[in-house]
């Protein structure tokens, strides 16, 4: 009803009171719904509150900068709109100004705008914002450090360059000095700042790790806060996954007991990062598997397996106990042990699961790696063709050398099994049956 | 005279004898002839094909000491690279020792010493444990902390709840809520109110005129009108009159020039035509080197039992065999 034509020209009315109001209005009118924010572009509002910028009280601003932030929100093509009309030299300006609300206002404009795509990160970055974010953060309100924290976590999220941009600017040193504050949001944001920065190359994560964070950052997996361990998981997962070397450093230190407590103590989402970390870190080589396993790994992936109901948790547990089986069978067997394996081909068999749990792939893995025949038995049951071929393949491995192996596998009926396996004369399926066969005298096999 | 007379009578005996004698001669001539020939054909063919045998024996043996000669220098060329190849097979096999010995060595120290990665691994789980009770004393010590402080809110509550209800005191004549007769001591409450100071004028709150708690305004869920661009007027395109004369000009075949139907390479293939018109013409295919006494630069290869450490010997071209003459008993 003609509500924002109206309230345009009373941005230019005298008293500033009125001005301030009107901005307000504005502002929570676009923070509503995203068509309203579209007309506030539309009518030719933003260049208006630009030119009226800069001899304002700090009150307008900090309503013209919650302006911004409720357009700029919704979509990248209205962000866009904002920085064409020139909005970020004028949000600059406002980092620059001595109120501390003012700044918190326009950093979160800043930090919404650059949330939505590299470009608009990387003209946030041109107009300078990077060394007042920095300054901000080193203020010491806590709601100005966590919007700050915030916005240059959405700026570094997007790509290597702007993620060096940030650091350029020192920004490490003071997010790291922030892990030991007590304030929970902070922590949060923290976290993710550094995450992001770490995610993009080895370099950026030596970066990160050699600011010292590393026996803080488990404190951190302790918080009562979820999502603070979610957050500290997620740091840890982006710098374990580069290089072996900085997953050792993150053994070395301890992180892997941690994150096994972590997993322990969480439910749902939140252990999502951390069964991730274990993936990771066993993933590199099998002296750091080997690490894992003793620091107890397992039984935590295994009861996650079990318990949760999402589907990518559940992908994401089967791929990381895949990870720590398929180096030698030494670890396959500490996988095998703690009989994982039938309820992962059971998971396999069920046909509501979805496809990309990848519970295939850690079957193959680990089966072509297992000796230890008293976990293969159970499966040699259930098993279709394509997993079979495996199992029987590594019975052919071991039974030909050992005689005790071949007496169990009489006697707890593997043999009748693997006689009534019908396999087509030629395939590989086949071979493994003849080579289990010829172990045995012939009465037998009849 | 008489001696003529006699001589004149045997006269006629001498021409006739004569006469005989010639005649026969002339008769056995061409025998004679015929056979002088005979002999003499015979022999020159004895001689020539003596010659001819003599010259195939010297040919024979000159390519029989040729052909030895090349046959010796291709074996002794055999016998070096075969030498060679023991030698450098023996040498593999030794480095080959070397090396496996020297890279098991080292893999076992260095790079999957057992060992070590036991050690490293114990000391893993002893630094969990460490870590592990580190981050159990830190959470304890954080909840420890939340709830002191939540004890602390509490009594704070507490103290500001009696504070404010200080008039519930009980007096020397009327005993308070909290303080019934009935009861053997005085309820905890009743203590507190004892000890708190009254609460003072509640001091003024100044409300900043500038909150965010104004009344909202109505949200107007009218859909923003903006003026739509009109689209152009369409261009007013002309029909093009297709007349016979532009039909044919359409539909006429092409008669390139003489510049396009050349193919591209045109002159690339003429020079290949005339590379391979001089081939056909030409003998062989050897090109005329200068300096040719500069390429022939074969080493000449000395027989096997011919050389030795200090060069050549000389048998075989200064001497056969060993002559001594000033042991000779007879000189020359």
């Amino acid at each position: 009803s003609g509500v924002i034509s109206l309230l345009r020209p009373l941005l230019l009315d005298s008293v500033p009171t009125v001005q301030h109001t009107a901005a307000l209005a504005l502002g929570r009118l676009a923070n509503y719904n995203d068509d309203l924010a579209e007309a506030v572009v539309k009518e030719d509002i933003l260049p208006q509150l630009m030119y009226s910028l800069s001899e304002q009280n700090r009150f307008y601003k900090k309503a013209a900068a919650f302006v911004l932030r409720a357009v700029g929100k919704h979509s990248p093509q209205l962000a866009q709109a904002i920085v064409q009309c020139g909005a970020l030299e004028m949000l600059v300006i406002c980092l620059e100004d001595f109120d501390p609300g003012v700044k918190e206002a326009a950093s979160w404009a800043l930090g919404y705008i650059a949330r939505h795509n590299s470009e608009l990160s990387q003209a946030v970055v041109d107009s300078g914002a990077v060394p007042l974010l920095v300054l901000c953060i080193q203020e010491p309100e806590i709601a100005l450090k966590r919007i700050a924290a915030s916005t240059l976590s959405d700026i570094s999220k997007h790509s290597p360059e702007l993620a060096q941009t940030v650091v350029d600017a020192g920004a490490i040193a003071h997010l790291a000095q922030m892990i030991l504050n007590p304030d929970a949001k902070l922590k949060r944001q923290v976290l993710s700042a550094l995450s992001q920065i770490a995610k993009h190359s080895v370099d950026l994560a030596e970066l990160v790790v050699e600011a010292e964070i590393f026996p803080v950052v488990l404190t951190c997996l302790k918080d009562s806060d979820e999502y603070v361990k979610k957050n500290g998981a997620t740091l840890i997962r982006e710098i374990a996954k580069h290089s072996p070397e900085l997953s050792q450093l993150i053994v070395n230190s301890g992180g892997v007991a941690a994150v096994i407590d972590c997993i322990g103590s969480c439910r749902g989402t939140v252990r999502l990062p951390s069964i991730m970390v274990l993936g990771y870190v066993a993933a590199h080589s099998e002296n750091l598997s080997m690490a894992v396993i003793i620091s107890k790994g397992i039984p935590p992936l295994c009861a996650c397996l079990i318990e949760e109901d999402e589907d990518h948790i559940k992908a994401a547990a089967a791929w990381a106990l895949g990870q720590i089986g398929r180096h030698t069978p030494e670890h396959a067997r500490a996988v095998a042990v703690t009989n994982v394996l039938p309820t992962l081909l059971a998971m396999y068999m069920d046909t509501h699961s979805s496809e990309d749990l990848q519970i295939k792939a850690t079957l193959k893995s680990i089966l072509q790696k297992c000796m230890y025949l008293p976990a293969l038995e159970p499966l040699l049951h259930d098993a279709p063709l394509n997993i079979m071929k495996h199992i029987i393949g590594q019975f052919s491995k071991v039974l030909p050398h050992d005689s005790q192996a071949r007496r169990l596998f009489v006697t707890t009926g593997g043999l009748k099994k693997v006689q009534e396996i019908k396999a087509e004369p030629g395939s590989v399926l086949q071979e493994y049956i003849n080579i289990i066969n010829s172990c045995y005298p012939e009465e037998i096999v009849r | 005279m008489a001696a003529l007379a006699r001589l004149q009578e045997r006269l006629t005996e001498l021409w006739e004898e004569y006469y005989c004698r010639n005649r026969s001669i002339d008769e056995e001539r061409t025998i004679e002839y015929k056979a002088a020939v005979k002999i003499q054909s015979c022999f020159r063919g004895y001689r020539v094909r003596a010659y001819l045998r003599y010259l195939n024996k010297m040919a024979i043996t000159i390519q029989k000491w040729w052909r030895g000669y090349q046959g010796r220098r291709y074996f002794r060329n055999m016998v070096e690279t075969a030498y060679f190849i023991m030698k450098m097979n023996f040498y593999n096999e030794m480095a080959v020792r070397i090396q496996k010995w020297w890279r098991g060595y080292y893999v076992r120290k260095y790079v999957h010493n057992y060992y070590a990665l036991k050690k490293y691994l114990e000391a893993v789980s002893l630094n969990n444990e460490i870590v592990r009770n580190q981050l159990q004393e830190y959470a304890e010590m954080m909840e420890n902390e939340e709830k002191r402080k939540d004890l602390e809110r509490k009594e704070k509550e507490k103290k500001y709840q009696a504070r404010k209800m200080h008039y519930l005191l009980s007096t020397e004549q009327i005993p308070g809520i909290y303080n019934s007769p009935l009861r053997k001591s005085p309820d905890p409450m009743e203590l507190l109110l004892r000890e708190s100071k009254p609460l003072g004028h509640r001091l003024q709150q100044k409300k900043s005129p500038f909150s965010y708690d104004l009344y909202d305004w109505p949200t107007c869920r009218r859909p923003p009108t903006f003026s739509t661009l009109q689209p152009l007027p369409p261009i007013g395109k002309q029909k093009p009159q297709v007349t016979f004369f532009i039909f044919q000009q359409r539909h006429k075949p092409l008669e390139p020039t003489l510049r396009v139907a050349t193919s591209i390479d045109s002159l690339e293939k003429a020079r290949e035509e005339m590379k391979w018109e001089e081939w056909k013409n030409r003998i062989h295919d050897n090109e005329f080197l200068p300096f040719s006494s500069y390429n022939k630069n074969k080493k000449y290869d000395p027989s096997i039992i011919r050389s030795s450490k200090y060069g050549q010997e000389a048998y075989g071209t200064k001497h056969f065999r060993e002559v001594q003459p000033k042991k000779w008993v007879v000189s020359k």
